[in-house]
């Protein structure tokens, strides 16, 4: 089973926050991996905010198809990190050869392209790349978007963490906005790309829990954007149904959780936008999550939110201080990095509500 | 000596035969007057006893001559013993019993005969290959990964879509203060939500009034009262008046079939409704009989039903197609559009083919339907049942609906419009009695919803079943009163039991569809999760495209 956490805060946080805040639940996890993504980046990558930064783990020879397709559509290098490894016979940890997160400029040609052509760019570049280091095993892209770094590797958590040397607090690595998860997806094949969080234009999701409805979701979702591809783990499928209802049809955040679980028929009977439910209930039933679920997500402009299941069978508590924000697994996880806080405004979220933190860590509890 | 007749039918070429006992017998005759086939008859047997008796003159003839009544068995081309068993039913003291004649000449002694088709009701009776629902396993259990759900504590939501469901980004909802909001004068297709099984079209007519009128009460009581909104089809020929212009009509799906018998009256009471009926339903076919129309024998033509129907006392025969339809398009175009049209776009109206090769054709090219207006798609397997068809169409004609159904709704998936135009499949469902594991299969490979027949006739206590019992619901002689127009036999029919019983079952079928939803952690229908699905035969797993097991 995986643990899964998420730290929104109001000053740069580093991604040792993240493994105390994961390390603790690892008796709900297997040790099998680790995931992060950092969101709203500070440190090295502080002045790049506009640019797209491509994260991936490959080897030489991916490495060098991919600045060879990126230098043909037209982007230009500006800053390249490759994290210093500290690689240790006792480490439990799967290694790529090469780790590297490059932050480009845009083509010149789209100097003066909307936003909506950059992100398609960004997200046809991506994809590309994938198949094709996918094809030729040469490795994975995990993220090809701006002030996003992301980083998924199989092995123990604690191992990962020293292999990167993530657990010293040095500076270039910081965020405002880390999800992590522990525990590869053992329920399918071992692949890097099944690890939580998952990533789409801005969006991040990341999910403990059972899809039952993994069929209905994924042949649904592959005929609906050319995004929705891998479903290497069944818990893609929240990360797609968010973009498709968030950012396709463009509905607020509040249906996304309609989406997901529906209210019943009797209970939308009672509702003033009965209609409107019934509508969303009908036209996307294949969307809809079933089984034990909770997800916690990030949206574009920082927003970060959790749901969970119609039956609250997957427990996920929100923990706040003055500046950070947790939403994590178990509360040993919160209590390990917001220590004095005041536990009795812990929120255990409910089945029928949403919890959204906003930029200002405002927290607000939307009844579905 | 008599003289050998082997031209005619004989005893031993009836289907089945009646063993009588005359030395049980106590010669109460009810099982003469129950039978309602006359197929027996009071006789007197002859029986004569010749016995020498020896003395001191030598030998005396003692002759004992009697003349015992018993029953006997009919032989004749059309009144012969279906093997209902009702003289069983009704004698006392256990003088008489049907068997099944295996020498199955029957058929063709009747043919040579009569130079008639051999017509009668019920199921396909031929059982050439096994069952394929009953290969299919629910295996997909939630142990340990997730757990499986409480059947009794949980709540579940078994409700389904009739109606065209449109994607969602054509809902086209504008967003008013952070809520989202039907735009006034969006014309969305009406979508309604109803309970996955259906009560399949059976007529007034095919069925007595007392059968009909008992599961429009069953369909109301579970509405009302057990709030399980099941949804019944009155099949082709019309309802009463009072029903038409009842709140009722809100549970009726009213059919038109291809002799538009009884839409003379509903158009005529169509100002006077209060309620819209819960759906339209054009009959194209029925997998029992497919490519062929209705047929209501002049016997059963009995008044109320020419009244009904507005047609005088003749063999009524529905033609195998709607005349002026030659094309899916035009279809769509004529009478799906009349039929909104009629209705004011307010009640879904939804489609019944016969499942055949070319269903999934029809099924694509309905999913194209520009306008939205196809409401839902029924398909009837073979092994469908019916009120009277020739046998030569009931035993070899149609298709499977299994791979039939898995192959519409893979058209579907593969086109990106699963769901939106829902298929309700039928045909078979629940013959083996257990109509919920049937139901959750068949959901479960992708059907919206089942719809059943000839199970609630044997709920109501129908004899026959498919293996040649009775199935004489052609000739208007029901021995239980569900398939007469018989004032007499009707009268066997307790109307309000039989309610009660559809109810019972309906009910009992509700919670054995929670407790196969709860192991696989399920709270709402599993529409097309076959990965909920194990099939012991590799032939029918790599067709439907689930686990094979062994």
């Amino acid at each position: 089973m995986c643990r899964i956490g998420s730290i929104k805060s109001k000053r740069y946080i580093h991604p040792s926050l993240a493994l105390k805040l994961m390390r603790s639940q690892q008796k709900g996890h297997d040790n099998s991996g680790f995931a992060f993504i950092m969101q709203d980046l500070g440190g090295i990558f502080e002045n790049y905010k506009d640019l797209p930064i491509l994260s991936m783990a490959v080897t030489d020879e991916g490495m060098k198809y991919a600045e060879d397709l990126l230098h043909q559509t037209g982007f230009v290098r500006v800053f390249q990190y490759n994290p210093e490894v500290y690689p240790d016979s006792s480490l439990k940890i799967e290694t790529m050869p090469n780790y590297v997160f490059e932050v480009f400029q845009y083509p010149k040609n789209y100097k003066n392209a909307s936003r909506e052509e950059k992100e398609n760019l960004l997200l046809d570049t991506r994809l590309k790349l994938r198949s094709y280091l996918e094809k030729n095993e040469e490795g994975f892209v995990y993220s090809f978007w701006e002030d996003v770094i992301s980083l998924k590797e199989i092995g123990n958590p604690n191992d990962i963490g020293k292999y990167f040397n993530l657990w010293s607090e040095e500076v270039n690595l910081k965020a405002k906005i880390i999800t992590a998860q522990c525990r590869q997806n053992t329920n399918y094949d071992i692949v890097r790309y099944a690890a939580h969080p998952f990533f789409l234009q801005g969006y991040t999701t990341l999910t403990n829990g059972e899809n039952t409805f993994y069929e209905k979701n994924k042949l649904m979702q592959q005929k609906l954007h050319r995004g929705y591809i891998g479903f290497e783990s069944d818990s893609q499928c929240f990360l797609y149904t968010l973009h498709y209802v968030h950012k396709i049809l463009k509905w607020p955040l509040k249906y996304y959780k309609h989406v997901l679980t529906p209210l019943s028929f009797d209970e939308m009977e009672k509702r003033d936008n009965k209609n409107v439910l019934e509508r969303i209930k009908a036209s996307l039933s294949n969307l809809e999550i079933n089984g034990p679920n909770t997800t916690i997500g990030v949206l574009p402009d920082g927003t970060m939110f959790n749901v969970i299941d119609s039956k609250k069978l997957r427990p996920t508590v929100v923990c706040k201080d003055d500046d950070i924000v947790v939403m994590t697994s178990e509360v040993c996880g919160a209590n390990e990095i917001l220590p004095d806080r005041d536990i009795t405004k812990d929120i255990y979220t409910n089945e029928r509500e949403l919890v959204v933190v906003d930029n200002d860590l405002n927290i607000q509890r939307i009844s579905q | 000596m008599t003289t050998v007749n082997i031209n005619s039918i004989s005893k031993d070429d009836l289907p089945w035969i009646i063993e009588y006992d005359s030395e049980k017998c106590m010669l109460c005759g009810h099982c003469v007057a129950a039978c309602s086939f006359g197929a027996i008859k009071v006789d007197v047997q002859k029986r004569k006893k010749v016995r020498a008796i020896s003395n001191e003159e030598g030998f005396q003839i003692d002759e004992d001559q009697k003349a015992i009544p018993v029953i006997r068995q009919v032989i004749d081309a059309h009144n012969f013993c279906r093997g209902c068993g009702i003289c069983t039913k009704v004698c006392p003291n256990g003088a008489i019993k049907v068997t099944r004649n295996r020498t199955e000449i029957f058929g063709t002694r009747f043919r040579a005969k009569t130079s008639e088709s051999v017509k009668r009701g019920g199921r396909s009776n031929l059982h050439t290959e096994g069952r394929t629902l009953d290969k299919i396993k629910v295996g997909r259990i939630s142990q340990m990964t997730d757990p499986s759900l409480d059947a009794l504590r949980h709540t579940f939501d078994l409700r389904t879509n009739l109606g065209r469901v449109v994607s969602a980004d054509n809902l086209d909802f504008e967003i008013v203060n952070g809520e989202l909001q039907e735009k006034p004068n969006e014309d969305l297709p009406v979508n309604t939500s109803i309970y996955p099984i259906m009560f399949s079209d059976m007529s007034i007519g095919a069925l007595s009034p007392r059968m009909w009128e008992a599961i429009a009460i069953a369909t109301a009581y579970l509405n009302e009262v057990k709030h399980i909104p099941i949804r019944m089809a009155t099949g082709e020929g019309g309802i009463p008046d009072k029903l038409l212009r009842s709140k009722y009509l809100k549970y009726m799906i009213l059919q038109i079939a291809s002799g538009h018998f009884g839409w003379n009256r509903i158009i005529n009471s169509m100002p006077y409704m209060q309620e819209n009926p819960a759906g339209i339903l054009i009959k194209i076919g029925q997998g029992a009989k497919p490519g062929d129309g209705g047929l209501l024998m002049a016997e059963k033509n009995v008044k109320l039903i020419q009244e009904i129907r507005g047609v005088p006392k003749a063999d009524l025969l529905s033609p195998p197609n709607h005349q002026g339809l030659y094309s899916i398009e035009e279809s769509v175009q004529k009478m799906f559009l009349s039929m909104n049209c009629a209705f004011r776009f307010k009640v879904p109206v939804a489609i019944k083919v016969a499942a055949s090769s070319t269903s999934v054709s029809v099924y694509n090219n309905l999913l194209r339907d520009p306008y939205n207006i196809v409401g839902g798609f029924f398909i009837d397997g073979l092994q469908g049942g019916t009120g009277a068809a020739h046998e030569i169409s009931l035993n070899h004609t149609g298709h499977p609906i299994v791979s039939k159904l898995r192959d519409c709704y893979l058209a579907a998936v593969h086109q990106g419009k699963q769901g939106q135009i829902p298929i309700f499949a039928g045909g078979g469902i629940g013959m083996n009695g257990n109509l919920a594991a049937d139901t959750f299969k068949m959901i479960c490979l992708g059907a919206s919803g089942v719809f059943i027949g000839k199970l609630i006739l044997q709920i109501a206590g129908c004899v026959g079943n498919d293996f040649g019992k009775c199935n004489g619901c052609n000739t208007g002689k029901c021995p239980v009163g569900i398939t007469t127009q018989n004032p007499k036999l009707m009268q066997r029919l307790d109307v309000d039991r039989v309610a009660e019983n559809i109810v019972n079952y309906i009910c009992a079928t509700d919670i054995e569809l929670k407790k196969l939803l709860a192991p696989v952690g399920n709270s709402t229908l599993p529409i097309g999760r076959s990965d909920a699905l194990v099939c012991v035969d590799k032939n029918v797993a790599e067709r439907l495209n689930i686990q094979y097991v062994c």
